[in-house]
Order: structure tokens, then C-alpha cells, then sequence
């Protein structure tokens, strides 16, 4: 029997192995592959995880093994893009072994895969894992038979406690070594099939097409089930119209295209195995997860029950967040004191000025949220691996429907108020592209963490207490709102087209692991962390330097060194606070001349429609690159200093002696819409493979927000709404 | 009696009731939907059981998993509840 491992000659003298885990989503494989591995991967319960390829090595006595963790697939078509990547891994890189993971309690539905991979003529064993799960369900497995029955060595697994695999590895690797022999049992198709089967393979053989070491009775069931990868890898015409023609003839004969009969045939064998070997003692008829599942996605409490959950999630997230944050904002005032120490106090360095200003302050800017992102990807992480989400996404189906996506474009929303970066990451998961697509360029409107100091200085600023949680609200609904509308038109213009079909598995509850909710909202925290160390410290870089250049003219200068003196001259101890009001005004005199602050002018008349003047438009250019320095940016156009943060008064004050609440208000705006920070449009453009949609998403935002802005303005100051 | 022919041809699977089974007769889809439905599970001669339907996807037993599906993925399983008799 033709078969797509490496020959046993060859293998005896290797010291190296590839084990390839293959297996449904759900199944625990993640699982087994950190068992096996020890590597650092996370366990996603809800809707598979991203298509890479992950790889990991264990050790096995001298042997170094390399698993590969395959995407989770319920069949190996040519329909998915997962499945594709699964199966061309098989044929093309030819792994010593493949371990199928198979979910022992959902056994029939997995070993649809298993049937397939037999046939595919891969070195084969079956991990039946979740076996504890099975026992307790009053499940039990005649194994031996189950072998015998399939032709498969199977090892009975637990991969959260790691029971059995040890067991699992010894037997992939003595089938990889040729050690154990292994004898598949492969389907019968009927005899309608059979015939036609044969006549294919009868017809592959004489025309000698190389088939990359796949078994010609593989190519030949393709063939008949109308496979595009498999029809356009044997491009033979004569082979091709033969299996048309075979096709066809079993269509009238019996009823139904050759792959669904196939399909049904598979299953028949299956469930002729399993009928034979596995017993049910237990009917478990009302298990727990029922019993949850009819409260939780009960038609009248499901969607409350969800809202207060995602509730409670936000509110924790910003009272426990908050300790944390100054903690972290006092860590990196020392270090910009500590760095700025190491010149002698009054000497003018540019590289003392990078440093401080530009690294220490832009990059801490946004490292400052950590807490906040983290508990929020902590929560996330704990609804997903308990299987909550898949409810959720039930929930949620609905009204995505209303605006042409699916409910499980809700997650990725809902990391959104965390950070865009992640967030756009998170879609992924979705199949279509056009969900994809759609879903990735309306997140951003979800209100980020970076946009919160921004309101946080505005609303206090310009409104009464009792307004201001209310206005928080209403600025976050406004963002919801406009990703909804924003959605709804991108469905009806650039992706129409139907929704792509909703089938979704839901897995059993389940109690998540420490380990791996930690895992899991690690993965999500490190795309925060890597943004922050990579876009951000260069963009922080880059607006340090167009404040740095030009330089105030020597004339001006002279004038200030002037006034200085001034002061120092009259008295022994000099008067800090007139001291520092005069370099206050140097600096924000410097950032007038220098490059940024002639932007901000230049930007003036194009943004006073919005009601900015050109300081306002000098700290967008900032926020324009990353929002968690507008507030900052806002300070030293004040000539209060970089230190100014949210809540600081004398920014606050200067804001309420410049500006309207209407301003106020504009600027929120403005923000909320415009694009987070350019690590967003970066990863878009990552994630979509594409610069035109990275700018388009960009220049879109942009527009929406310049126009929404433009109109509330003028609205406002027509109706005189907030101009006191 | 003759079973009517609508019978014979099955019953949309969305218009099942929570707490009926009924059997996979066919499903009419493109190919790409079969296959995906097929690998999980929903095939001619699988016993599905409707678990919840209450307007939104419905949730539905196979096979031993729950799955979730739209409602316009539902009315493109063809079942015929059990229970019923011909003639």
C-alpha cells in the first residue's frame, strides 16, 4: 500500500522526527501539542485559532521531535482555507506520523477526519483524548476492538493533566520508526463506487501522472467528489473526463452526487465501528451544560445575562486597572528623572532630550495601560476557554446579522475597547473575507483604551459631575453606532454579497485552567506590548524630532537668557515659579517654530471648521500617530510642560479659559473616530495583505471623523448649543 | 395510504420544534455548505435533535456535539421528524 511517509530505511539512521497533530477544533490537540511541546501556546475554545503553523520540539531518549500543531479541521476538502493548509502539509512536507486527536466523547463526528487521513495513506495513530470526559459521561471503549476496526493504534489521553502522553508519543514514534506496523482499514464505498473507483485508478496508473506520493485510490476519491486542488494537480484530460463521466453515472444510478454518497458511506463505516466497540451506559440526556445553556441563551434572560456580564467585565476592568496604572506612571516618572540625572542639571543634550521627552515619555504613555488591557484580555480569556463565548456569539447573532456580519465578529468588538491592535488580530477567526475585511476596518470606532485620558481631561473640564459619566457613555455609543452604520454600509456597497453560512460548534462548558487563561491573555497582552516597543517608539521618535527642529531662532533665546537673568540677578534665591513660567513660554515659543508646531498652523484653516485652532491641531499631528500622547502634547502647547496628564488643573483650566464645551466636545469627537495610532493601520494592513485597504481604512476614518467633527461643529454654533 | 409527498421529501430542519428528532434526509446546498454541514455531522441518516430555536440560530444536537446553526442554513436541512407514520 502506497504510503506518504519516508521510507524505513531512511528513517532508522535519522536522528530527527516531524510529528504533524491533526484533529477537530475543540478536540484538546492544542493541548496535546503543549503536553508535548511544553511550548507556550494558547487553548481556544470558541471559533479556532489563526491559521499559522505552530511548531514546537520535545525530546524523546536521543531523538529530537518536531510537532507540528496542524489547523483544527472537521474534514480535509478543498472548501477551507484551513483544510488546505492541512492537507498540502501531509502531502507536500510527507511528517513522519500524524496524530489525530480525536474528542473521545464526540467520537463518531471525529473520526470523519480520521477515516480521511487513512485514506490520504499517512502514518496514523489516534489519540482519544478527553477520556476522563467520556468515563465520567458513562462512555466506555472496547479499544482493542476499536483498533482492530480502524487498523489504527489508538491511545486513550487526558491532555489537561497529561495522562497518557507519554504513552501517545512512544507509539507515533515506534509507527515513525517502522517499529509497529500499521494496517488501515479503509472504507468500502459499495460496489457502484468501487467499479468506478477502479476504473480511475486504472486510468491514473496508465497515464503514470506523478501524484507527489499521495495513493492513487486517494486521488481517484477526489477525483470522483469533483476536488478543484486534486482536478487541477492531475490536469490530465483523459483522466479527467473519466471521472466526469464516472460522476455522472453514479449520479443516475444512485441518486445523489458522488460526495455526498461518500460522505454517507464514511459515516456508515464509522458508525458500523463504533456500534461495535463503543458503549453508552449512561444516558446523559440533561448534562450540566444543558442545564446552563438554557438559562444562559434562554431567549429572555440570555441577552441580559450576557449584557451584565460584559458589564461587570468593563467595571472591573477600570477599578482594578487603576492602582496599577499610577504605579506604572510613577515607575516611569523615576526613570525619566533617574536617565534625565545622569547629565548635570541645566546642561542642554539632545540625547538626554530623546531619551526623556521622546522614548521614555511617548513609549510610557502607552505602556501605562497595560493593567487595564490586561485585565481585559484576562476577562476575555476566561469567558472564551469556559465556552461562554460560543454562547455569546449565539447571542450576539442577531443583531450582527441586522448589520451583515455574524456574531463572531463580537469579539474582535469587544477587544477593540481594549486596543485596535489585538483586536484587528482577533479577526481571524472569522471565515469569509468579507466579514473579515468589514469587521477589521469598524473597529477601530470601538472607544480604545489610548482615547480614555483624552475624555477623562475634556469631560471634567467642560461638564457638571452629573454629566459626566453620562457623556463617557454617550461618547462610546456614538462609537458604536457609527461602526454599526459604518458596517452596514460597507455590506451594501464594497462586500455585498450574502452572509456567509453561520454553523458553529458549541463546545461543552468547561472550567478553565489557570495556565491557560493566562496563555491566552498573554498571547492578546504581548500584541499590546509589541506595538508599544516597535510603531510607537518609532512614532515617538519621529514627533520628538519635529519638535526638535528648527530650533528657536538665536535672537529669541537671547530674550529669554534674558529674562532669566533678570530674575536670578535681583535676589539670592531665585523665584522657581517665575523661573519656570519663563521656560515654560521658551518652550512652547520653540514648538512654535519648530516643524511640528509649523504643521499645526499649516493645519489650521483646514481643521477650524472642527472648531480647532492651530494648538489644537499641533497636538493632533501627535494623536494623529498614536492618541495616547494627545494629552501631553496638548500640555506643552500650553507651555505647562510635558508633565501635564489628565488631571491636571492647570491644563484643565487653560482648556476651560480657551475653548467651549462644543470645542470640548469636537475634540472628543475627532478622536473617537480618527484612527487610534498608526500600530492600527499598520496591522490592518498586515492582517488584510493589503496597503489599499490599510489606507483606506485610514483615509476613511479620517474623513468620517473630519466631516462628524465639521458638523456637530457648525450645528452647534448655529443652534449656540455649548457656546458659553 | 401514500405518504403525501412533502413528507416523503422531508421537512425544513428550522421548522422543528425545541425537543424534536427527526432524521437527515438531504441537505440543499451548494457544495461547499454540504461539506462543511457533512463534517459536522449533518448527514442524510444522522438523527439530529433540536435543542433550542427560539427565533435567532437554532442549537441543535448531532452525533453526540451541539452544534449552532442560521436559520438560513436550517431550512436547507431536509429532515423528517420522528414520530410520524406513513399511512
Amino acid at each position: 500500500m502506497p504510503n506518504v511517509g519516508q521510507g524505513t530505511k531512511a528513517r532508522a539512521e535519522r536522528d530527527k522526527v516531524t510529528v504533524a497533530l491533526g484533529g477537530n477544533p475543540n478536540s484538546g490537540k492544542t493541548t496535546i501539542f503543549n503536553a508535548l511541546t511544553g511550548a507556550r501556546q494558547h487553548v481556544g475554545n470558541y471559533p479556532g485559532v489563526t491559521v499559522e503553523k505552530r511548531t514546537g520540539v520535545c525530546r524523546h531518549g536521543d531523538l529530537s521531535v518536531q510537532v507540528v500543531d496542524l489547523p483544527g479541521t472537521y474534514s480535509l476538502t478543498a472548501y477551507s482555507t484551513e483544510e488546505r493548509i492541512a492537507r498540502s502539509f501531509l502531502i507536500d512536507e510527507k511528517p513522519d506520523v500524524v496524530i489525530d486527536v480525536v474528542d473521545a466523547s464526540n467520537l463518531e463526528r471525529n473520526l470523519y477526519l480520521a477515516v480521511q487521513l487513512i485514506e490520504l495513506g499517512v502514518p496514523l495513530v489516534l489519540a482519544l483524548n478527553m477520556s476522563d470526559v467520556a468515563r465520567r459521561r458513562g462512555i466506555e471503549f472496547d479499544l482493542e476492538l476499536l483498533e482492530t476496526l480502524l487498523g489504527v493504534p489508538i491511545v486513550p489521553t487526558v491532555g489537561h493533566t497529561g495522562v497518557g502522553v507519554d504513552d501517545l508519543l512512544d507509539a507515533a514514534l515506534a509507527v515513525a520508526n517502522g517499529e509497529r506496523s500499521v494496517e488501515p482499514r479503509q472504507v468500502q464505498y459499495g460496489e457502484e463506487i468501487e467499479c468506478r473507483l477502479g476504473e480511475l485508478v486504472a486510468a491514473i496508473e496508465h497515464t503514470a501522472i506523478g501524484l507527489n506520493g499521495v495513493p492513487r485510490r486517494w486521488a481517484a476519491l477526489k477525483l470522483l467528489e469533483g476536488d478543484e486542488l486534486v482536478r487541477a494537480g492531475v490536469a490530465n484530460a483523459d483522466v479527467l473526463s473519466t471521472a466526469d463521466v464516472a460522476a455522472q453515472r453514479l449520479e443516475a444510478t444512485l441518486g445523489d452526487n458522488p460526495e455526498a454518497l461518500i460522505a454517507e458511506r464514511r459515516y456508515g463505516f464509522i458508525s458500523g465501528a463504533c456500534q461495535e466497540a463503543v458503549r453508552s451506559t449512561v444516558e446523559s440526556r440533561h448534562s450540566m451544560s444543558d442545564q446552563i445553556d438554557a438559562i444562559a441563551t434562554n431567549r429572555v434572560l440570555g441577552l441580559p445575562i450576557f449584557l451584565g456580564l460584559m458589564y461587570a467585565v468593563f467595571h472591573l476592568t477600570f477599578t482594578l486597572g487603576g492602582p496599577p496604572m499610577e504605579w506604572i506612571e510613577a515607575a516611569f516618572a523615576w526613570l525619566g528623572t533617574t536617565v534625565s540625572g545622569w547629565w548635570s542639571a541645566g546642561s542642554e543634550s539632545l540625547l538626554r532630550s530623546l531619551l526623556v521627552d521622546g522614548v521614555i515619555g511617548g513609549v510610557g504613555g502607552v505602556l501605562v495601560f497595560l493593567p487595564n488591557i490586561l485585565l481585559l484580555f484576562l476577562a476575555i480569556a476566561i469567558l472564551e476557554d469556559s465556552g461562554y463565548m460560543a454562547r455569546a456569539a449565539f447571542l450576539m447573532d442577531r443583531l450582527m446579522h441586522k448589520i451583515g456580519l455574524h456574531g463572531k465578529s463580537f469579539i474582535p468588538m469587544l477587544i477593540g475597547f481594549g486596543c485596535s491592535v489585538p483586536a484587528i488580530m482577533a479577526t481571524r477567526t472569522l471565515e469569509s473575507r468579507r466579514d473579515r475585511l468589514t469587521t477589521m476596518l469598524v473597529v477601530p470606532l470601538m472607544s480604545c483604551g489610548a482615547r480614555l485620558p483624552i475624555y477623562a481631561l475634556i469631560i471634567p473640564a467642560f461638564f457638571p459631575s452629573a454629566w459626566h459619566a453620562p457623556m463617557l457613555w454617550l461618547i462610546y455609543f456614538i462609537g458604536i453606532g457609527l461602526a454599526v452604520v459604518c458596517a452596514k454600509l460597507l455590506r451594501a456597497t464594497l462586500f455585498r454579497g450574502e452572509a456567509p453560512p453561520f454553523v458553529m460548534e458549541l463546545p461543552p462548558y468547561r472550567w478553565p485552567t489557570f495556565k491557560s487563561v493566562l496563555l491566552h491573555m498573554w498571547n492578546r497582552g504581548g500584541a499590546y506590548l509589541k506595538k508599544a516597543g516597535t510603531i510607537i517608539l518609532g512614532i515617538s521618535i519621529v514627533l520628538w524630532a519635529l519638535q526638535q527642529w528648527p530650533t528657536l531662532p538665536a535672537a529669541q533665546v537671547q530674550e529669554f537668557a534674558a529674562q532669566r537673568a533678570a530674575i536670578t540677578v535681583g535676589s539670592d534665591i531665585p523665584d522657581e515659579t517665575r523661573l519656570a513660567a519663563i521656560e515654560h513660554a521658551e518652550a512652547e515659543a520653540a514648538l512654535e517654530a519648530s516643524l511640528m508646531g509649523r504643521i499645526g498652523r499649516g493645519l489650521e484653516p483646514v481643521l477650524r471648521p472642527c472648531g480647532f485652532d492651530w494648538k489644537i491641531s499641533t497636538a493632533m499631528i501627535g494623536a494623529f500617530a498614536a492618541k495616547e500622547v494627545f494629552v501631553s502634547q496638548l500640555g506643552i502647547v500650553y507651555s505647562l510642560g510635558q508633565e501635564q496628564d489628565e488631571e491636571s488643573t492647570p491644563l484643565r483650566e487653560k482648556l476651560q479659559a480657551n475653548y467651549t464645551p462644543l470645542q470640548g466636545f469636537c475634540i472628543m469627537l475627532f478622536c473617537l473616530i480618527s484612527a487610534p495610532c498608526m500600530a492600527t493601520i499598520a496591522i490592518t494592513k498586515r492582517e488584510s495583505n493589503s496597503w489599499g485597504w490599510a489606507l483606506f481604512q485610514l483615509g476613511g476614518l479620517t474623513v468620517l471623523a473630519f466631516a462628524a467633527t465639521t458638523i456637530v461643529y457648525q450645528a452647534g454654533r448655529l443652534l449656540s448649543v455649548g457656546v458659553s | 395510504m401514500k405518504q403525501p409527498a412533502y413528507l416523503a421529501n422531508g421537512i425544513p430542519l428550522s421548522l422543528l420544534a425545541p425537543g424534536r428528532r427527526a432524521l437527515v434526509i438531504r441537505i440543499d446546498a451548494g457544495c461547499g455548505l454540504v461539506s462543511r454541514l457533512t463534517a459536522m455531522g449533518l448527514v442524510p441518516g444522522t438523527l439530529v435533535a433540536v435543542v433550542s430555536a427560539s427565533g435567532g440560530p437554532m442549537i441543535v444536537s448531532v452525533l453526540g456535539s451541539r452544534l449552532m446553526l442560521g436559520r438560513g442554513m436550517a431550512a436547507k436541512v431536509f429532515v423528517r421528524e420522528l414520530g410520524y407514520s406513513a399511512g
